[in-house]
C-alpha cells in the first residue's frame, strides 16, 4: 500500500509501485491538467510538486511525474496544477495570461507549476532564479520571451515574501490555496501511520532497485511497471552530506540539487553552482541521485565525470558487508560494473581539495543545458611553485565508459606548467580515447572537443600563467 | 485583447485529445511499425501477439474495408504496409487491447519477416536513379543563359539544409467511436479535419458524411498535423469499425518522431550572376527535396520553394528547377513555411558566398537587389504594396545597423577567443494557398435567443489564437462583447470541407467569412430594426457596444431584446458564409500567375557569440522590423514573430536529424534531439511593428503573421557563419545547416586531424 496525499485529497493505493506518478494522476485520478510531452523527462509538461517533510519542515520542489514511479510519492505531498488552482488566478498564472506567455497552452501548466514550486521554495527570489526554475520546461510555441517576462513580474510580486511562515504569506497572498499549512501535520500524521507498514516490507524478489528513476524510468518503462522494485528513497542512510576528516561523504541516494545546494559542497567548490547548472534540469536534478549516476554507468555521466577528477571512492554495502572501491575502478566496460546487483553504493568520499588544488568541469553539448554531453571532462590538479604535483583527469563521451584518464594524469604529474608540455599532454590523451560517431557527434568532433575542453580547464584554472594563443 | 483560451491554459482545464473522458468498453491502440527502412514483408506472424492478455484483435492491411489508401495529393501512400515496407516505422499492425500497455506489450511478440531491400536517404542519390515523386517543376523568367554571359561577377555551389522535427508538445492521437446507422465520430489532434474526414471515407469505404471528425485544439501543430495527424484518426476509426468500441490511439513520443514526417531536407546547387553595379542579373537554382517514401505535401512544398527561390530580391532572369525524390525515409511534410524557407536559404547562401569573395559585406548585395514596387517575380505576380525597402530601411535605422556593426568590429579586435557576428536577414512571404482551390473558408453563426452567439468555422486552434481573432471579427462586426461569443469546435458537420489551417491563411480565410456572416445578420437584424422603430431606412442604423445607435444616438434597444424581438418576428438568426480569396489565380502548365494575395515583408538583424575554445555560441540579439500591416492582435502577434523565429533559429542551429545508413533515426526522442530551451534564445528580441499599408484581403487590413517569421532563423546562420570567419577569415566553411556546435568547432579548427 502507498499513501500519500495529492492536493488535498488522502491516497492510499495498491497499484504497482513502478506505475509512474504521471499515469496515475492522470488516468487514475483524472487530473488531466498535467500533460504528457515525453516520458522522459525532457519536456516538463508533467511537472509536479513534492512536498517533503523534513525535520518539521516541509520543502516542495518541481519534479516530472513521468519519471517518478508511484513508490516515490510514499508519505509525501504531491500538488498538481489542480491543487494549485484557485477561483481566482494566482499571481503565476495572472503574470503567464498578461504576458501571453501561452499560446497552444500545452506546455503552460508544467511552466504554472514550476514557477509556484519557485514561489513557495525560494528564499531569495530573483529574476535569474524564475528563469532557471523553468529549465526544465520545453516551450515549441512561445520564443518564452513572454515567459520570461512573466517571471519578471512575478519576482516584482514576490518582494514582500516573508521567509517565516511563508506558506502563510503564499495563502494570504493568492499564490496557494488554504489547504496548504494543513499538510505539513497531515504528512506527519500518514509518515507516523505508514512507518508499521515499511518495517514489514520484504527485500525478497527485487528486480530492480529504483531510486530518483530518472533513468530506469527513461530506459525500461514497461519492465519497471510490472517488476517488483524497492526504491530508496526513503532510506535515510543513504542521504545526507558530512565531512569526516579530511574527506566529505555523501549518501549514495542525495539528490544533485541537494548537492547543489550544500553549504559542505559548496564551500570546497565555489563553481558547483554554475558547473551543476549544466546537468540536466531542476525537476530532474530534484529526483536523480549521485549514486543513481554512478551505477547507471553512462560514458558521459556528468556527475561520474566530476568525481572521477576528485578521485573519489564508493562504499559498496550488500546487507551487512561494506567494502571501498575507488571509483575508477568500478568501470569494467559499457555499462558493466564491478559490483554485484544488489551491491548498493552506499556512499561516496574523497578528499577535501587542499588550497594548491584546482578543480574545473567543462561540458559541451547540442544545447548548452538539459542536454546530454557531446564531451565532458574534469580536472582536478594539485600544483605547488608551477610544478604540478598531482592530476586527475577524466572524460566522458570518448569511450565506452566514462574514464579516468590514466596516461594523462600520470604524464602530467611532476610536470612544469607550460604550454608546451600541455600540448604534449594534450597528444597522450588523445591516446588513450576511443570516441565513436553517434547522435552526439562525430568521433572526429568527440576527439577536437575534448581536446579543446582540456585546454580549457587550464585556461580557466590559470589564467595568468597560460594564454590560449599558446595552446592553440 | 488576450488569448481567449489563456485562463483554462494556465489552470490545465482546456482539453486536449486525451483529456477528453473516455467512454465505457475503450480500447486503446498502438502502431507496430517496420523494423527497416526498405524491404519486402515475407511473413507477418501476429500469433503471439495475438494471444497476449487483453489483446482484443489486431489488424492488418488484408482488414481494411475500403482502399487502403491515404495518400492527399497522389495516392502513393498505404494507412498499413501491404507486401513492401518503404520507411523505418512505417505503420504495418495496430494492436487493440484493453489498456495501452498490454498493446504495447504485445506488439513486441509481432514478428515480422523481411527482405531487407537497398535503402536511398540520399535525394541527389534518388533523383540519379529516377526515383522522383513527380516530374520536376521549373519556374523561368527573362534567359539566364543569356544574362550569365554578360555577368561580371559568377558563383556556383551547394547548399545543404537539414529537416526539423515539428515537436508539437502534444503527440499525434485520435479517439473514435461508432455513432449509429454506421456512422462514425473521431476527435483528432488535426489541423486538416477534412483531410481526416475523406480519408477516413476513403479507407472505411463509406461516405463522408457518415464521419464526423471534430477538432477542439491542438497542443501545437507546425505544419506536422496538416496530413499526418490522418493515419492515426483513420486507424482509431479502423478500430471502432471493426470491433464497434471507441479506440483511443495517442502515439508515444519515440513512435511520434520515428513514424512521422518532419520539414524536408534539401540538397541544392546555385549559380548567380552580378553586373559591375552588384545588381543580381542571373540566378540558376536546383532544388532536390528529400520526399521520403510517398508524396505527402511534398509537391506542394515543392512548389513553394520555387515561389520563394528569389526571397525578397529582385532577379531578372531566373531558372529554378525543383526535384521531389522518393527516399527511404518517412514521408516529409509541411512545417511552418513550407519549403519557403528552404529555398531562401539557398539564395542567401549564393549572397553570401558572392560577397565572401568580392570581399564585401554580404548586406551590400542584399540591399542593392531588394525588391522595389512594381517588380516582377519568377512566377509572374507583380509586387503590390512592397514593403522590401521600407523594412531594410526602418531595420537599418532604428536599431542602428552601422553601431552595430562598429561594436561587434571592435569587440572581434579586442577578443581573440570569442568572436561576435552579424547577419541581416530580409524575408518576403506569399500569403495564399498556392492551390488556388484551397483558398475558400465557410463559417457558420448563430445567434441564441438570449444574445449568446456561436461561430464555428473551418480554422483549427493550435496556439495561433485563431479563435481569438475570430471572437475578435464576430464581436466587432456585431457590436457586442466578447463574452457573449463561444468560438465552437472545428467540426466537420457544422462547417464542411474545409481547407486545413496552415499557410499562414487561417485567420485571413475563416475571419473574412464570420465577417460576411456576421454582416448578413447585421444587415437583417438592421432591417428589423426598421420597421420595429417605423425608419424610412436602415442607414442611419449602427450596433455598438450591445446597443442599438440610430443617426448617431443610442435608442432604447440592448443587443438582448432586439435579439429576443427579432426572433419573435420570425428572423433568421443564423447565417452559413462562404469566402473565396478574390482576384489570385495559377496556370501550373505555364507556371505563371498571381497566386498570393499579398506578401508579407520584413528584415532582422542577429547578432551572436562564439566562443572560439569550445565552439559552442549565444544569440545577443535579434532586432526585427516587420510588416504588420494593421495588427489585429499585438498580443498574439508578438507571440508569434517571438515563436516563429526561435523555431527558426532552431532549425538553423541545434535542430538536428539524423538518419543512418539503414535509414533508421538517431535522434529519436528529446534527449537527442534538442529544440531551444529556456536559455539558448536570443539575449534581447526587439519587435519594432510597422503599421504598413496592410491588404484589403486579409482580415481588417492586418496581415499574416504565422509562418513569416520562421525564416528570419536564417540569419541566425550567417551571423555564426560571419563569426566563425572572424576566427578563421581563411577558411571557407560549406554552406550546410544546422550550424551545431559540432559544425562551429569543427569549422573553427579545419585542420585538426
Amino acid at each position: 500500500m502507498i499513501r500519500f496525499i495529492l492536493n488535498q485529497q488522502s491516497i492510499a493505493t495498491d497499484l504497482p509501485a513502478g506505475l509512474p506518478l504521471l499515469d496515475f494522476v492522470r488516468y487514475q485520478q483524472h487530473l488531466k491538467g498535467t500533460k504528457i510531452g515525453c516520458r522522459e523527462g525532457d519536456c516538463g509538461a508533467c511537472t509536479v510538486l513534492i512536498g517533503s517533510l523534513e525535520n518539521g519542515q516541509i520543502n516542495y520542489r518541481s519534479v516530472t511525474s513521468c519519471l517518478m514511479p508511484l513508490a516515490n510519492a510514499e508519505g509525501k505531498h504531491i500538488v498538481t496544477v489542480e491543487g494549485l488552482n484557485l477561483a481566482e488566478l494566482s499571481p503565476v498564472q495572472k503574470a503567464i495570461v498578461e504576458e501571453n506567455g501561452t499560446q497552444c497552452g500545452f506546455c503552460t501548466v508544467g511552466f504554472v507549476v514550476s514557477l509556484s514550486g519557485f514561489c513557495i521554495s525560494e528564499k531569495e527570489p530573483t529574476h535569474t532564479k524564475a528563469l532557471a526554475a523553468m529549465d526544465g520546461n520545453i516551450c515549441r510555441c512561445t520564443g518564452y520571451k513572454s515567459l520570461e517576462r512573466a517571471a519578471e513580474k512575478l519576482v516584482n510580486n514576490l518582494k514582500d515574501k516573508t521567509s517565516e511562515n511563508s506558506l502563510n504569506w503564499l495563502v494570504e497572498n493568492n499564490f496557494l490555496p488554504k489547504y496548504f499549512p494543513e499538510i505539513p501535520a497531515r504528512l506527519q500524521a500518514l509518515q507516523n501511520e505508514s512507518a508499521f507498514e515499511t518495517l514489514r516490507n520484504s527485500e525478497e524478489k527485487v528486480e530492480f532497485y529504483i531510486s530518483g528513476g530518472t533513468d530506469l524510468m527513461v530506459q525500461k518503462p514497461e519492465a519497471v511497471q510490472l517488476a517488483t522494485i524497492k526504491t530508496l528513497t526513503q532510506e535515510t542512510t543513504l542521504k545526507g552530506i558530512s565531512q569526516e576528516g579530511n574527506r566529505i561523504l555523501i549518501g549514495g541516494g542525495t539528490t544533485v540539487e541537494e548537492m547543489r545546494q550544500s553549504p559542505e559542497m559548496n564551500a570546497v567548490f565555489p563553481n558547483l553552482f554554475p558547473h551543476l547548472k549544466l546537468v540536466s534540469s531542476t525537476q530532474i536534478r530534484n529526483m536523480g541521485t549521485v549514486a543513481g549516476n554512478f551505477a547507471n554507468a553512462s560514458p558521459i555521466g556528468d556527475l561520474t565525470i566530476y568525481f572521477l577528477a576528485l578521485n573519489a571512492t564508493v562504499f559498496l554495502r550488500k546487507g551487512d558487508v561494506l567494502r571501498e572501491l575507488p571509483l575508477k575502478e568500478l568501470y569494467l566496460g559499457y555499462k558493466t560494473l564491478a559490483k554485484e546487483k544488489d551491491e548498493l553504493i552506499e556512499k561516496i568520499a574523497f578528499e577535501i581539495p587542499d588550497s594548491n588544488t584546482y578543480f574545473n568541469f567543462e561540458k559541451v553539448s547540442k544545447r548548452t543545458h538539459l542536454d546530454i554531453a557531446s564531451v565532458n571532462s574534469a580536472l582536478q590538479l594539485k600544483v605547488e611553485n608551477n610544478i604540478i604535483s598531482e592530476a586527475h583527469a577524466a572524460g566522458g563521451g570518448i569511450g565506452p565508459i566514462p574514464q579516468y584518464f590514466t596516461k594523462t594524469s600520470e604524464f602530467l604529474k611532476g610536470k612544469v606548467m607550460a604550454a608546451e608540455m600541455l600540448k604534449e599532454a594534450a597528444e597522450v590523451l588523445q591516446s588513450e580515447i576511443a570516441p565513436i560517431s553517434d547522435a552526439r557527434g562525430s568521433a572526429t568532433y568527440k576527439r577536437l572537443l575534448l581536446r579543446q575542453l582540456f585546454f580549457a580547464h587550464f585556461l580557466n584554472l590559470f589564467p595568468n600563467t597560460l594564454t590560449a594563443e599558446n595552446l592553440l | 485583447m488576450r488569448n481567449i483560451d489563456a485562463f483554462n491554459h494556465v489552470r490545465g482545464e482546456s482539453v486536449y485529445l486525451d483529456d477528453i473522458p473516455v467512454r465505457q468498453g475503450t480500447l486503446y491502440a498502438w502502431v507496430f511499425g517496420s523494423p527497416a527502412a526498405h524491404g519486402k514483408i515475407l511473413n507477418l506472424d501476429l500469433s503471439e501477439a495475438q494471444n497476449m492478455p487483453g489483446i482484443i484483435r489486431i489488424i492488418t492491411a488484408q482488414d481494411i474495408p475500403g482502399e487502403n489508401q491515404i495518400g492527399g495529393i497522389i495516392p502513393d501512400e498505404p494507412l498499413l504496409a501491404e507486401g513492401e515496407v518503404h520507411f523505418w516505422g512505417q505503420p504495418v499492425a495496430i494492436v487493440l487491447a484493453e489498456t495501452e500497455l498490454q498493446a504495447q506489450l504485445a506488439s513486441h511478440k509481432i514478428k515480422i519477416d523481411l527482405v531487407k531491400l537497398p535503402v536511398i536517404t540520399d535525394p541527389r542519390e534518388a533523383q540519379k536513379t529516377g526515383k522522383l515523386i513527380m516530374p520536376p517543376r521549373t519556374f523561368a523568367l527573362g534567359n539566364p543563359t543569356e544574362a550569365f554571359a554578360t555577368c561580371e561577377y559568377v558563383f556556383e555551389g551547394t547548399a545543404e539544409s537539414g529537416g526539423q522535427e515539428h515537436l508539437y508538445i502534444e503527440t499525434q492521437g485520435a479517439y473514435s467511436y461508432v455513432k449509429e446507422n454506421g456512422s462514425f465520430y473521431v476527435a483528432s489532434s488535426t489541423q486538416g479535419p477534412t483531410a481526416v474526414q475523406r480519408h477516413a471515407a476513403t479507407v472505411l469505404g463509406v461516405g463522408m458524411a457518415k464521419i464526423e471528425v471534430d477538432v477542439m485544439r491542438l497542443g501545437g501543430g507546425f505544419g506536422g498535423k496538416e496530413d499526418q495527424a490522418t493515419p492515426w484518426a483513420v486507424m482509431a476509426l479502423l478500430g471502432s469499425a471493426l470491433t464497434k468500441r471507441p479506440v483511443k490511439l495517442a502515439l508515444h513520443r519515440l513512435e511520434d518522431m520515428r513514424m512521422t514526417g518532419k520539414r524536408h531536407p534539401y540538397s541544392s546547387d546555385y549559380k548567380i550572376g552580378f553586373d559591375k553595379d552588384l545588381k543580381i542579373q542571373a540566378y540558376e537554382v536546383t532544388f532536390y527535396q528529400n520526399a521520403g517514401a510517398a508524396a505527402d505535401l511534398s509537391p506542394a512544398v515543392l512548389e513553394r520553394t520555387l515561389f520563394h527561390a528569389t526571397n525578397s530580391y529582385f532577379v531578372p532572369n531566373v531558372r529554378a528547377t525543383a526535384f521531389s525524390c522518393k527516399t527511404n525515409l518517412p514521408p516529409n511534410t509541411a512545417f511552418r513555411g513550407f519549403g519557403g524557407p528552404q529555398g531562401m536559404f539557398v539564395i542567401e547562401t549564393a549572397l553570401a558566398h558572392a560577397a565572401e569573395k568580392l570581399g564585401l559585406e554580404t548586406t551590400v548585395l542584399q540591399e542593392k537587389n531588394l525588391l522595389c514596387e512594381g517588380d516582377e517575380f519568377s512566377y509572374g505576380q507583380i509586387t503590390e504594396g512592397c514593403e522590401a525597402r521600407n523594412c531594410w530601411e526602418t531595420a537599418v535605422a532604428k536599431f542602428e545597423l552601422p553601431k552595430l556593426r562598429e561594436e561587434i568590429t571592435t569587440f572581434n579586435q579586442e577578443n581573440k577567443f570569442l568572436k561576435k557576428g552579424l547577419a541581416v536577414m530580409p524575408i518576403c512571404f506569399g500569403i495564399s494557398f498556392t492551390k488556388t482551390a484551397m483558398n475558400q473558408a465557410r463559417a457558420l453563426v448563430h445567434i441564441y435567443t438570449d444574445g449568446s452567439v456561436g461561430v464555428s468555422t473551418g480554422a483549427v486552434e493550435m496556439g495561433q489564437a485563431v479563435n481569438t481573432k475570430m471572437m475578435q471579427v464576430a464581436a466587432s462586426v456585431l457590436g457586442i462583447d466578447t463574452a457573449r461569443i463561444r468560438i465552437e469546435t472545428t467540426n466537420t458537420t457544422r462547417v464542411a470541407n474545409t481547407s486545413p489551417s496552415a499557410a499562414s491563411a487561417t485567420a485571413d480565410l475563416n475571419g473574412n467569412a464570420v465577417k460576411m456572416a456576421c454582416e448578413a445578420l447585421k444587415e437583417r437584424l438592421k432591417a428589423h430594426i426598421a420597421i420595429q422603430l417605423s425608419l424610412p431606412e436602415i442607414t442611419g442604423i449602427e450596433l455598438q457596444n450591445e446597443q442599438v445607435i440610430v443617426n448617431g444616438k443610442t435608442v432604447d434597444l440592448s443587443w438582448e431584446k432586439l435579439i429576443f424581438s427579432a426572433y419573435w418576428s420570425r428572423i433568421n438568426l443564423s447565417e452559413n458564409a462562404h469566402y473565396a480569396t478574390p482576384e489570385i489565380h495559377f496556370n501550373v502548365e505555364k507556371e505563371k500567375g498571381h497566386p498570393f494575395a499579398y506578401h508579407v515583408y520584413g528584415t532582422a538583424i542577429v547578432t551572436t557569440t562564439v566562443d572560439c575554445l569550445r565552439g559552442t555560441y549565444e544569440f545577443d540579439s535579434v532586432k526585427i522590423a516587420h510588416d504588420f500591416g494593421s495588427s489585429m492582435n499585438t498580443n498574439v502577434d508578438l507571440g508569434q514573430i517571438e515563436g516563429g523565429l526561435v523555431q527558426g533559429i532552431g532549425w538553423m542551429t541545434m535542430e538536428e536529424l539524423l538518419y543512418n545508413q539503414e535509414g533508421r533515426l538517431l535522434s529519436n526522442a528529446l534527449s537527442t534531439y534538442k529544440v531551444p530551451d529556456i536559455y539558448s534564445v536570443p539575449k534581447e528580441i526587439d519587435v519594432h511593428f510597422m503599421a504598413t499599408q496592410g491588404s484589403k484581403l486579409a482580415i481588417f487590413g492586418s496581415k499574416a503573421v504565422g509562418e513569416p517569421p520562421l525564416m528570419y532563423g536564417i540569419g541566425a546562420y550567417f551571423a555564426l557563419r560571419n563569426a566563425i570567419k572572424a576566427y578563421r577569415p581563411d577558411f571557407e566553411p560549406v554552406y550546410s545547416a544546422p550550424m551545431t556546435p559540432e559544425k562551429v568547432l569543427l569549422n573553427l579548427y579545419p585542420d585538426f586531424k
